[in-house]
């Protein structure tokens, strides 16, 4: 079972990750972007973090409605409201439990990620952060391990995809052969849990 | 017709200075729309670019006076932060993103709450902006 306390080293881990990958984060987003995604999350990241030892919360889904909150209040772009939905989203279908499940997570994960859509209103072959989010979501059933190769697998395959949704898409055409940042911060967030799992011998 | 309420407007643009200006020009273009409360909620708390869900709460809370708010975006985070506030209830009873180009629908808004429009109304008189064609 997953207690507070592993939602808590699962943020602290994608923090980690997001400091390490910043920079390529940002030199992916300079390609068809604005050159912010790995500035703004990191900036939401490290607030998460912070907050997250300040108040503590005791329940899987209050630590991530609170790091949702979080990010949607200090990112400064789009990857705000996106990952603080889905967060937001996936702490809320987890509800009071103290602990929960395997399965419960990845419920709550399918739920978050359709908030993610419906926010966004980006499906499939977008090139976007859901084109790693969904495949890990639909592979979480096989294991932890799985949803990471999933994710991964999903941001390296948005490279020939044409921008659908976001600031890519005004490049048009000239948005193929770059990987979305989105995804590859969304398999960042994933290979976290992933992680955190194994390091915690789940 | 001056005590009635009036319908909130807050701006929110990437641009601290775009959502400062547009305000100031829909009340310019309105004549006489001092009643009309107008938030601007422009770029990061930070004075960068980008967009600010804590400067947004403020200017919405600031222009509530019981009548509902209309909030209009220029684009991308700005749009999205919006409906991210409004699904979790951190904006004030009767605040709507309101589907409108930014200074067309802001002006048309602004107009349109001062003659003491309801919401709906003024929703509307943004939307329609949308429909003007230029060529």
């Amino acid at each position: 079972m997953l207690d507070a306390d592993f939602f808590r080293r699962w943020m602290t881990a994608a923090a980690t990750s997001v400091d390490r990958e910043a920079e390529r984060l940002t030199a992916l987003d300079s390609a068809i972007g604005d050159a912010d995604h790995g500035s703004n999350m990191q900036r939401g990241f490290r607030a998460v973090t912070a907050t997250l030892e300040k108040e503590a919360p005791d329940t899987p889904g209050g630590v991530l409605t609170l790091a949702g909150r979080q990010l949607i209040s200090t990112v400064g772009g789009a990857s705000g409201p996106l990952y603080g939905t889905l967060l937001r989203r996936t702490g809320k279908a987890l509800g009071e439990a103290a602990e929960v499940g395997e399965e419960q997570l990845a419920a709550a994960l399918r739920a978050g990620v359709e908030g993610v859509m419906k926010l966004g209103g980006a499906a499939p072959g977008d090139k976007t952060m859901i084109d790693a989010l969904l495949p890990a979501v639909d592979a979480l059933a096989s294991g932890f391990a799985a949803a990471r190769t999933a994710a991964e697998e999903g941001a390296l395959a948005t490279t020939p995809l044409q921008a659908r949704k976001g600031r890519a898409s005004y490049l048009g055409e000239r948005s193929i052969g770059h990987q979305d940042p989105g995804a590859t911060s969304s398999a960042l967030l994933i290979a976290a849990l992933a992680d955190t799992a194994e390091a915690s011998g789940e | 017709m001056s005590d009635e309420k009036r319908v909130g407007i807050v701006l929110v643009s990437h641009s601290a200075e775009v959502a400062a200006s547009v305000g100031e020009l829909a009340k310019g273009l309105a004549g006489g729309a001092s009643a009309v409360p107008v938030a601007a909620a422009g770029g990061t708390e930070g004075g960068g670019l980008g967009t600010s869900a804590e400067l947004i709460s403020a200017a919405a809370a600031s222009v509530d006076r019981g009548a509902g708010v209309a909030v209009l975006t220029d684009l991308g985070s700005a749009v999205l932060t919006v409906k991210a506030l409004l699904a979790d209830d951190e904006l004030p009873d009767g605040a709507r993103l309101v589907d409108a180009p930014f200074v067309e629908g802001a002006v048309a808004a602004v107009v349109t709450a001062a003659a003491g429009a309801d919401l709906d109304a003024v929703e509307a008189a943004a939307a329609e902006a949308y429909s003007y064609r230029k060529v």
